[in-house]
């Protein structure tokens, strides 16, 4: 059934920079570099912003990103938290207001800087811990590895998905970094072999069940149907969107509900399809949220592409790659191969799929769900051409 | 030898009595004053009836392995030190909804590396113990 947002609004421009570690610019410098990419891309002017979504955790504010851009008067600002849950809720926010007339031309990005006091914030917790984090922190679960392997781990007991599963996303992610020039592993491809041999980070996930650490920036453009179809590129319709915060959840930690392995996804996806006029079967391609390797397994179930418990042998065969897998996953090679950006280059790499572009491209693709952080407070995206 | 390590504020108001009794040597739960619903972490208001009021209630400190995890550096300094060691999940024994995040110990004083991580098995049976670092008494586990 659609929803009082459904196609009203498209994606028309795209910019990131470079992805590197150790970047000399600032995080507010990448901010505007791909923001100005992507106001160039829609072939419209900085003037004609008048609408911001951004993650809280950005270290560029509102006011420094307009006032360095030259961006026009702003009438609808609007930040997300949950650092990985937020991509696809910046450019839901950015399309709703949009298509309630709070504002025509709106921008939504991510700029991360690895060494960002704002980027790591499990590196600078103080020594005396308050709120949730002290159920976990003192026993030596510190890191976002260390949360996420620990749901891991139950769900591997519950369910028999083995590390070979937790494999087939890190090598499907590889191979087609390896087809994408603009992604940090474009030039070194991950055998099975390299991945059973990675040292491990969090056991049971080793470092090929991490995202990468990049430095980066990556901005959309949104605006109204309408106006997208006088702009230069085809628009990728937002046809759905989804916010997730589901009952009893804890963000990170979630071993403190009945049932911890139906995280955000399932809560984030019962509102997607609700707005949606097609439904999981009938995706071409997804990109999927992947700060690790299970994140995808859980959200291949949470979605609708399998049932619980189905997601590890969902990705054997081939299944999740391109070109001939049965729903080709993150295709630009995404957080584990391209660039971990939070989660925002899934956005640009589902645009480019529906403009045709990707460099795997998905044949026939004419619809793509895009999704944010599994295991946090989260939000997707269906896109369609 | 355990400084360093990411503890608690226990004075923090929502959890101050249940780090009161970790120091008293016992393993409290929050439950609603008004119905009696049980919750872990503690929160200022009842999710089943909205009450305000809270009792505190002593656990009989018996649960099982939940989950399971062993980091590797890199880590915080403290931990680094340690690692690798295990951090573990326990359900308690009388509503295993009710979860406690730990470390898998041979004695109250034990280090947090001392049991073979391959020897961890989930839903083996464990009881609390309690470590004194600094001014905090950690809950952590033995097998029972
Ligand atoms: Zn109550």
């Amino acid at each position: 059934m659609a929803g009082p947002i459904t196609d009203k609004t498209a994606i028309v421009g795209i910019g990131q920079t470079a992805f590197g570690k150790g970047l000399p610019d600032s995080e507010l410098s990448l901010a505007c570099q791909a923001i100005s990419l992507a106001i160039d891309d829609a072939g419209l002017s900085p003037g004609d912003v008048d609408g911001l979504a951004m993650f809280s955790m950005e270290e560029g504010r509102e006011v420094d990103v307009a006032r360095s851009v030259g961006l026009g008067d702003i009438s609808f600002f609007s930040e997300i938290g949950y650092g990985g849950g937020a991509g696809c809720g910046v450019v839901g926010h950015a399309a709703m207001a949009v298509a309630t007339g709070q504002c025509q031309v709106a921008v939504g990005w991510r700029a991360r800087k690895r060494a960002a006091k704002t980027s790591r914030p499990w590196a600078q917790v103080s020594r005396r811990i308050t709120g949730h984090w002290q159920w976990s922190r003192p026993w030596g679960v510190v890191r976002p590895v260390d949360e996420i392997a620990m749901l891991t781990r139950r769900y591997m007991h519950e369910y028999g998905a083995t590390r070979d599963h937790l494999a087939n996303v890190a090598l499907a992610a590889r191979k087609h970094a390896n087809r994408n020039p603009a992604a940090t592993m474009y030039e070194k491809p991950l055998t099975r072999e390299q991945y059973m041999e990675g040292r491990w980070i969090s056991e049971p996930l080793c470092l090929y069940d991490n995202c990468l650490e990049t430095d980066g920036a990556l901005a959309v453009v949104v605006t109204s149907a309408e106006r997208a179809l006088d702009l230069p590129h085809p628009p990728a319709y937002i046809h759905s969107f989804a916010q997730g915060l589901p009952r009893q959840h804890q963000t990170m930690t979630n071993y403190f509900c009945e049932d911890p392995l139906r995280g955000p996804a399932w809560a984030c996806a019962d509102a997607l399809w609700r707005t949606a006029d097609f439904g999981p079967a009938d995706v071409k391609v997804a990109q999927l949220y992947d700060a690790f390797s299970p994140l995808i397994v859980l959200s291949l179930e949470g979605y609708g592409f399998c049932e619980r418990g189905e997601g590890g042998p969902f990705t054997d065969d081939g299944n999740i790659e391109w070109p001939d897998g049965r729903l080709p996953v993150n295709t630009s090679g995404a957080g584990m191969s391209e660039a971990y950006v939070h989660g925002f280059n899934l956005v640009l790499e589902g645009t480019r799929q529906m403009r045709g572009t990707s460099t795997s491209p998905v044949d026939g693709a004419d619809t793509c769900l895009v999704t944010s952080g599994e295991g946090v407070p989260t939000s997707a995206l269906l896109l369609r051409k | 030898m355990e400084s360093g390590l990411l503890l608690p504020d226990v004075e923090d108001p929502d959890a101050a009595p249940f780090w009161a009794g970790t120091a008293r040597g016992e393993l409290l739960v929050q439950a609603c004053g008004k119905c009696g619903a049980w919750r872990m972490p503690p929160r200022p208001m009842c999710p089943a009836c909205r009450s305000l009021e809270s009792t505190w209630i002593a656990t009989s400190g018996r649960g099982t392995v939940w989950s399971f995890v062993v980091p590797h550096p890199p880590l915080l300094p403290a931990y680094a030190e340690l690692a690798p060691y295990n951090a573990i999940v326990v359900a308690l024994e009388e509503d295993p909804t009710i979860r406690f995040v730990g470390n898998l110990v041979t004695s109250p004083e034990g280090p947090i590396d001392e049991v073979d991580p391959a020897s961890i098995e989930i839903g083996e049976p464990v009881r609390v113990v309690f470590a004194p670092v600094e001014d905090v008494h950690l809950p952590r586990w033995v097998r029972a």
